[in-house]
């Protein structure tokens, strides 16, 4: 279930796969557990062309250990059965998901208790198909909202999309930076004027700073590349326990018990 | 299996087409459409590329007879379409010309490309030179090793080359290191595209920038033979030169349409870049068209001995006349277009780059099938000069006799 508990909600990126698919299912647990509402559960793609260094390094990982869409939706099918109440969306290029079926995928993914669906490569001109298949089987769409996007964009991807709207903070690729950009307000206070969906903010938020500062104008941040990198400097054993460390960190004190 | 995608947006050719993009790069694809739009119907604008196309170019190229090659086949009467003239020595000069003019009206003063041969990254470091643009070009790090003198190139012409060291390190990861530099720099820079490859509207302006090389080549073999060509042969890369060779033929339906995939070493996944008979459709890097791609939808490695080749998707234009059988499109393997570079510098006294070496070998193949009242007409996208690395190792140049 998409929901929010307590303010900013957290979203968590993992990139399925990485560093394998069992260590996956491990550090989603731990990531849910320590207080992220929504997973975004990656799928491992060849050539992730919105992502920077850190994630494109752990795609290349998954990609080479053989890790599928099927395995993604397996991981949801299993979370869902351990975390009735997790946010559970599948994160993807649109080949590997066109490359299954896009009926098909819908399909296996309401089966296996997914929530929702974000495609980095999908934009609304494209989406008929895309969004006639995720409604038939009741999948939230998830769209991106740039700061590029002028409002009559915004307000057709606040139209289309369901749970949340993804607000990237910034012109760019995936990734970490020290310092939050200005964009990222600006385009939260456009899109708010189309919907009364959460919004959530991602690209470059790493810390607790940046956290609160999202909670100031937003309703959730989105977590991917500092995760990610955290699990590449862990290792398997210690991955799990170092996300959780590192989520706990970012909600600090505000955290209520769940 | 593949979902079939309909037809309902601008920049689609049959099904494939689209834009297939993160959102933040839409509103500058939007401003290029409509900065294409514009000046399409500006006079002005055709009239300054023009005049560059002729005077800075060399256009219009020669049509030209290869007497001995046709002699030496013994079929079918074979003229050459000599882009590999043009200045800077392919035909990536027309498209870069026009879309350099583009950014100019756009005001953004800062390009960037991919290239995988080295051709269109020396043709964009050359239009950047030229109109004192900021210039920076993403290349595989493999392209960078084998097409090194395209490399001192475009640094001598004064762009800035970057090399890519993921994935193949090849064209394919070059466009992709592209894309992510122009979703980050989106609103200063432009993206000088140098195939009919990426989201709409770059496979249709692409095309349209190249279309005088059909334009040329009707007429001329209307002038020269009074009768249209039995077969236009082109090599198939992302398909620029191809689709302009084409374009003005696909009216003309008594006219064959030929394109030549790189068949690299063989076969198997990853031993050659031949999207039509090792593919299917997928989305990559912006549009949705034929892919090599294993069967979880991951994007295949690929290989050719020509760079420009080297890739695991093609132009969608070029996926829909396949699929309505307009075009054919065959492949020829590394050896064989070796083989067809000698074949060409001995008997005509032409070096080919080693892409368009590709269109000489199924030339080659052709023309005997075919009678003398027969024309082929092979577009020469690019001449070899480039290439002098691969070809004295691959052919023994310093060894005594070369290699059959």
């Amino acid at each position: 279930m998409i929901r929010f508990a307590s303010h900013p909600g957290l979203v968590a990126y993992l990139t399925i796969g990485d560093p394998d698919l069992a260590t996956s299912h491990e550090i989603a647990l731990a990531a849910l557990d320590a207080g992220a509402d929504v997973l975004e559960l990656g799928v491992p793609f060849s050539d992730p062309v919105a992502d920077g260094p850190v994630i494109q390094r752990a795609s290349e990982r998954a990609v080479r250990n053989g890790t599928r869409l099927s395995d993604v939706l397996a991981l949801a099918a299993e979370l869902r059965r351990e975390r009735a109440q997790a946010g559970l969306i599948i994160f993807s290029y649109f080949n590997p998901i066109l490359h299954y079926g896009l009926e098909e995928f819908c399909a296996a993914a309401e089966q296996a208790g997914v929530d929702g669906v974000l495609v980095t490569d999908m934009i609304v001109e494209e989406a008929d198909d895309y969004l006639g298949a995720m409604h038939r089987h009741h999948l939230a769409p998830i769209f991106l909202a740039a700061p590029t996007s002028p409002d009559a964009r915004l307000e057709r991807i606040a139209a289309a999309s369901e749970g949340f709207v993804y607000a990237i903070s910034r012109t760019g690729i995936t990734g970490t930076r020290a310092a939050l950009e200005s964009d990222a307000e600006q385009v939260v206070r456009r899109l708010r004027r189309f919907t009364r969906l959460p919004i959530a903010v991602g690209f470059g938020i790493s810390n607790p700073e940046h956290f609160a500062a999202v909670g100031e104008f937003a309703d959730a941040a989105v977590i991917g590349s500092a995760l990610v990198a955290t699990i590449e400097q862990a290792g398997r054993a210690d991955a799990p326990s170092s996300i959780a460390r590192f989520i706990r960190g970012l909600r600090g004190a505000a955290v209520p018990a769940r | 299996m593949a979902t079939a995608i309909a037809n309902r947006v601008a920049g689609r050719f049959g099904p494939y087409g689209g834009r297939y993009v993160p959102e933040t790069l839409v509103a500058a694809l939007d401003e290029l459409e409509h900065a294409y739009a514009e000046a399409q119907a500006d006079p002005d604008f055709h009239l300054k590329l023009d005049a560059l196309l002729r005077d800075f170019a060399g256009r219009p190229t020669p049509l030209y007879f290869a007497a001995r090659l046709t002699e030496w086949l013994g079929g079918a009467k074979i003229y050459l379409k000599r882009e590999d003239l043009l200045h800077t020595g392919a035909h990536k000069i027309n498209n870069c010309l026009g879309q350099a003019l583009l950014a100019l009206r756009m005001g953004k003063k800062r390009i960037i490309a991919e290239t995988g041969a080295g051709q269109h990254g020396v043709a964009t470091a050359t239009v950047c030179a030229l109109f004192g643009l900021d210039c920076v070009v993403y290349m595989g790090e493999e392209d960078m090793r084998r097409q090194e003198l395209n490399v001192f190139r475009m640094k001598l012409l004064g762009a800035e080359v970057r090399g890519v060291s993921s994935g193949s390190r090849t064209l394919k990861d070059a466009i992709n290191e592209a894309m992510r530099d122009w979703v980050t720099n989106v609103r200063t820079t432009h993206y000088l595209l140098g195939s009919v490859l990426g989201a709409h509207p770059y496979p249709t302006m692409v095309r349209d920038f190249h279309r005088v090389i059909g334009r040329e080549a009707r007429q001329q073999i209307l002038e020269k033979e009074n009768r249209l060509p039995t077969a236009v042969v082109a090599c198939v890369g992302g398909g620029s030169n191809a689709i302009g060779a084409f374009y003005e033929f696909i009216p003309d339906k008594e006219v064959r349409l030929i394109g030549v995939e790189a068949g690299g070493r063989g076969p198997a996944l990853g031993e050659h870049a031949a999207r039509f008979s090792g593919g299917s459709p997928g989305v990559l890097q912006g549009t949705y068209s034929w892919v090599l791609q294993d069967d979880a939808g991951q994007i295949a490695l690929t290989h050719s001995v020509s760079a420009g080749l080297d890739y695991p998707s093609i132009g969608p234009e070029h996926a829909a006349l396949h699929d309505s059988g307009r075009a054919e499109y065959t492949s020829v393997t590394d050896a064989d277009a070796l083989d067809a570079t000698l074949r060409l510098a001995r008997t005509e006294g032409i070096i080919p780059a080693l892409e368009s070496a590709h269109a000489v070998a199924e030339c080659i193949r052709l023309a005997p099938t075919l009678s003398p009242r027969d024309v082929v007409l092979v577009n020469v996208s690019g001449r070899g000069d480039k290439d002098m690395g691969i070809l004295t190792r691959e052919l023994r140049l310093t060894g005594g006799e070369p290699k059959k």
